[in-house]
């Protein structure tokens, strides 16, 4: 089979895997796991299949066009090049992992069949956005991973968190996809094409009359899908959704796809330096920001969410000073831990029966309940937090390096206050990084108190996938960065000496600091006994985690934090962890800003309608039946009174037409 | 015979019963009006078939057939107007026109027997009872 076939296969492979486990979800039961799990493995291999086939050379680039529809054409289109390559099977090794992992996660779950068709119809989707070389066939992928993020987030629609989390996560992505959708438009109107490849040779010719605006447009629906601020506050919500589907959606893959789809025009973006400083100050603002709300955060899976952002920030912060190599290594290293620091955090809560930070530092022995995530969540926060040797130290300093290489101003695709702010904000978020994920490991395996409930060991398909993923955490980062560049844009990843030096050491301060803080507080946990548990600690994980989250907020008070004196981040952020436990209050911003206009609105339009428009029916109404009234007098019962009308008409009628006819 | 004398007769006669039935308040008689008019109308009918013949070189005499009909019409209708007359004074004691007033507007089917209208068994118990009047 050619290139092109095996890359076709890749999304259709899913997307039959999903249409016939929604079909046989119901009447085969036992067909559902071969469905979810090997359509998925199969393309995973397909994609690694095309990864070795490109091998980074020249770009394969397919098309076809189904039927004309219009001005500007619209193709079924591949273009694979290293890039995408790669991120396919970064995709699909997650998405693996995950429906797995799912497998023993939701195994009693009733809606275990739609929930794997849905997973297997996001991979299909996201595969599509990949691979697409038309821009408005990515656009079907990237709506279709909208509406499968709002079903999944959804999963356990009978708790109110999760309905109102999901309808966020939709409100809030499509509030950036209308201005992507206008810049799509804008952009295919100017070069003339919705074909990457003919987008881009345009660009490159001065082709585009607004790169400011379409850029800038543009932007907003990336914020909005990659969770950058100010569309960012979906992505901590969105952790109400079963944790497999945090790993693959919230973690790995789709929010990346707004970097990916960055990466893939990033000269539009290089054409306007305005939008580029843009995007280093959204970059800047989302790393600092999230990294102070993850240190507030008790429910770990919230911690998590705002690392997702954090590095994201790391990622658009990489494409804001025009290394798109740094952005896409740093895609691939943080989807490889991320995905394993989310399905760690399933099996902890799972083990726990909580999914609160401030329980589990209560409880003894819960690293001994379940090795496997303890050696593998140690690998991911290592990774997470840049210590070297693992991947993430060198994604992220070539995130860094690529910055520090702007900020001396001899490059012409990036400017130079682009780079400062990138570096500056890279630095304070790395000892933020390392700082949550120290808070994080000690909370989770270092409390003291009454001994962790055991419910036995996790089922295989959960740890095993765990360490699958921990390879590459442990070793991409290390073994890729000499290879990678040739897959890439050829510029160098490697570490330089100066950013490693610092980065390393501002995490190593921040990791130092945080186990100062612990070693304070941690006397204080024992005086305040807390717990919010599971009420069916033998459930499978998915219910033991959705009532986890269910008695987060009667428990503490709120979903975000717990009122526990012992949290080295309380101790650490002072008067500030009351804001950025709720994430700076944007989203007491947003109900201001949107919520309340749109209320008001509503009611004042339902006023407008019942008071002002119905009286006015009601007026018209009114002149009818006061002659109707009038009229009815007339209907006295006696039928010779009719007689007489009718005759008296008849006379009149017969008057009339004599008149008429004799002409007088 | 000139044709005015019976368009003449014919004329008083509907007259006649027009009168009838527009002022008379038995409705047997206000039957009877009808059936003057329904005989004015035939006398015209012959009357002017004759007038017609004498001119015409071969004639149906439609007018004399439909003459016909006509009076086998008003002996049905004569016989199911006096049924319906008799049912109506057996069952509310008179044939007077000007008492029948049911489709008035705002008749709202009183109670025969005087019930106070504003209680709430009122409504049903009329209806009930115009029930049985009309069975």
């Amino acid at each position: 089979m050619t290139t092109t076939t095996l890359a076709v296969l890749v999304p259709l492979l899913p997307f039959l895997g999903a249409a016939a486990g929604l079909l046989l979800g119901r009447t085969a039961p036992g067909f559902v796991r071969p469905l979810a799990v090997l359509p998925t493995l199969t393309s995973l291999v397909l994609a690694a299949l095309v990864a070795v086939r490109q091998g980074g050379d020249a770009a394969v680039d397919a098309a076809t066009e189904l039927t004309p529809t219009g001005s500007i054409p619209i193709e079924l289109a591949l273009y694979i090049d290293g890039f995408a390559a790669l991120v396919a099977v970064l995709v699909g090794l997650v998405a693996t992992c995950v429906q797995v992992y799912s497998t023993g996660y939701l195994r009693e779950d009733p809606r275990y069949p739609s929930y794997a068709a849905l997973v297997a119809l996001f991979t299909s989707a996201m595969f599509l956005v990949v691979y697409s070389g038309d821009l408005i066939v990515l656009l079907v992928g990237w709506e279709v991973m909208g509406i499968c993020s709002y079903f999944l987030v959804g999963h356990y629609w009978e708790t109110p968190e999760a309905r109102a989390a999901s309808i966020k996560a939709f409100l809030v992505t499509k509030l950036g996809d209308v201005p992507f959708l206008i810049g799509l438009f804008a952009l295919a109107t100017d070069a003339g094409s919705f074909r990457i490849t003919k987008v881009l040779g345009a660009v490159a010719h001065g082709g585009l009359d607004h790169p400011t605006l379409i850029a800038l447009l543009l932007l907003a629906g990336v914020a909005g899908k990659s969770a950058q601020f100010p569309l960012h506050t979906w992505l901590p919500d969105a952790m109400a959704g079963p944790t497999p589907v945090s790993a693959l959606i919230h973690a790995a893959t789709m929010v990346a796809a707004g970097v990916y789809f960055i990466a893939r025009l990033l000269p539009v973006f290089e054409a306007s330096q305005a939008a580029m400083v843009v995007l280093a100050v959204m970059a800047a603002v989302t790393m600092a920001g999230s990294g102070l709300a993850a240190l507030a955060q008790d429910d770990i899976k919230r911690v998590l969410a705002y690392s997702t952002i954090g590095q994201l920030g790391y990622m658009t912060g990489a494409l804001a000073v025009g290394d798109r190599g740094a952005a896409v290594f740093h895609l691939l290293s943080h989807g490889a831990f991320k995905a394993l620091l989310f399905l760690a955090a399933g099996v902890i809560i799972h083990a726990a029966g909580t999914n609160s930070l401030a329980a589990m530092s209560r409880m003894t022995g819960l690293r001994d309940r379940v090795p496997d995530a303890f050696w593998t969540m140690t690998v991911a926060l290592l990774a997470l937090a840049a210590i070297p040797p693992f991947s993430g130290f060198f994604s992220k300093e070539s995130v860094l390096g690529a910055a520090e290489h702007v900020t001396t101003g001899h490059t012409e695709h990036a400017p130079a206050a682009a780079g400062w702010i990138v570096l500056v904000a890279g630095l304070v978020t790395a000892l933020l990084t390392a700082a949550y994920a120290a808070r994080l490991w000690l909370l989770a395996f270092h409390g003291r108190g009454t001994e962790a409930p055991d419910h036995g060991r996790q089922p295989l398909t959960m740890t095993v996938v765990l360490w699958v993923l921990a390879a590459p955490s442990l070793a991409l980062g290390g073994f890729a960065y000499r290879s990678l560049p040739d897959w890439f844009d050829g510029r160098d990843l490697a570490p330089a000496l100066a950013t490693s030096v610092l980065g390393t050491g501002i995490a190593l301060i921040g990791v130092l600091v945080v186990h100062a803080a612990w070693r304070h507080t941690t006397a204080q946990a024992a005086r305040v006994p807390l717990g919010a548990v599971a009420a069916h600690p033998e459930g499978d994980a998915g219910l033991v985690e959705a009532e986890a989250i269910a008695t987060h907020a009667p428990a503490y008070g709120d979903v975000a934090s717990a009122p526990d004196p012992a949290d080295p981040g309380r101790l650490l952020l002072g008067p500030l962890h009351r804001h950025a436990a709720v994430g700076f209050h944007l989203d007491a911003v947003y109900r201001a800003l949107f919520v309340r206009p749109v209320q008001g609105g509503a009611s004042l339009v339902r006023f407008l309608d019942r008071e002002v428009v119905d009286t006015y029916v009601r007026g018209a109404g009114t002149l009818p039946r006061w002659l109707g009234t009038a009229v009815r007098r007339a209907q006295t019962g006696n039928v010779q009174t009719y007689v007489s009308a009718l005759l008296a008409g008849t006379v009149v009628l017969a008057v009339v037409a004599l008149l008429v006819a004799t002409g007088a | 015979m000139h044709l005015a004398y019976p368009a003449v007769l014919s004329a008083l006669l509907f007259c006649t019963g027009l009168y009838g039935v527009l002022a008379r308040r038995n409705a047997i008689l206000v039957l009877m009006s009808v059936e003057l008019m329904l005989n004015a109308v035939n006398l015209n009918l012959v009357a002017f078939d004759v007038w017609l013949s004498r001119t015409a070189e071969e004639t149906l005499h439609s007018g004399q057939a439909l003459t016909l009909f006509t009076i086998a019409i008003a002996a049905a209708e004569i016989g199911i107007g006096l049924a319906i007359v008799l049912a109506v004074h057996r069952n509310r004691g008179t044939a007077d026109i000007d008492k029948l007033r049911d489709t008035a507007e705002g008749h709202e089917s009183r109670p025969v027997d005087g019930l106070d209208s504003g209680t709430s068994t009122a409504e049903p118990t009329g209806r009930t009872e115009k029930a049985e009047a009309t069975a």
